[in-house]
């Protein structure tokens, strides 16, 4: 029988992998603000970690290359409806 | 004095008319050429809105380039970007290897029509 606190079906349960080891991504350009939408939410707010999936290494990179293009204005710092 | 790959991106004030601009983008051209940077690339974006007002201003003239030189050339450079009331915001950054090589597959086109997933993010 299941566990009382173990989730029974969590819908995504499969692994998340970290999709710049996955396509082999070396580098990720400041410059390329569609690109990094996809690392940003709505309110154009870094994803964490545990949502997207991506190794320490590259979420640092995420993250530079996030706040580079804010700061070219490319991206906003805040946002209401970003997508 | 050992040269390092650097990448800048600056955003022109739009209220410039369009020789201005070209005078102002060229002379940080000169910048860079008298003090002995060899530049690898020059891109201008042309007219994009900004994503929040900066000096009240709610579009920029991007333009970017590519060079590689010595360190004190930067310095001269940014204090040369600080004169200059007409730059609204600059931003230097040095490229590592994955940069400039990134940089050379941008260059001959090769993220333009590739599937979304890898473009321009290898």
């Amino acid at each position: 029988m299941t566990l009382m606190n173990e989730p029974i079906n969590r819908d995504q349960n499969q692994k998340k992998y970290c999709r710049f080891k996955k396509n082999g991504i070396k580098y990720i350009d400041y410059k390329d603000a569609n690109f990094l939408l996809k690392f940003v939410n709505d309110q154009g707010k870094i994803l964490p970690r545990r949502l997207t999936g991506t190794s320490v290494k590259y979420q640092k990179k995420v993250a530079q290359a996030v706040k580079r293009a804010r700061h070219l204005a490319l991206l906003p710092y805040v946002a209401d409806s970003l997508k | 004095m050992f040269k390092y790959d650097y990448e800048t991106v600056f955003i022109l004030n739009p209220v410039l008319s369009d020789d201005q601009m070209k005078d102002t983008v060229s002379k940080f051209k000169q910048v860079l050429v008298d003090n002995g940077a060899d530049i690898i690339n020059e891109e201008k974006w042309g007219l994009k809105k900004l994503a929040y007002t900066i000096q009240h201003k709610n579009t920029g003239f991007y333009s970017m380039f590519e060079y590689s030189g010595t360190t004190d050339l930067i310095d001269k450079l940014e204090t040369e970007f600080r004169r200059e009331e007409s730059i609204l915001r600059f931003l230097t950054i040095r490229l590592d290897k994955h940069a400039v090589a990134y940089n050379a597959r941008r260059r001959n086109g090769e993220f333009n029509k590739k599937a979304k997933k890898e473009e321009a993010a290898s």
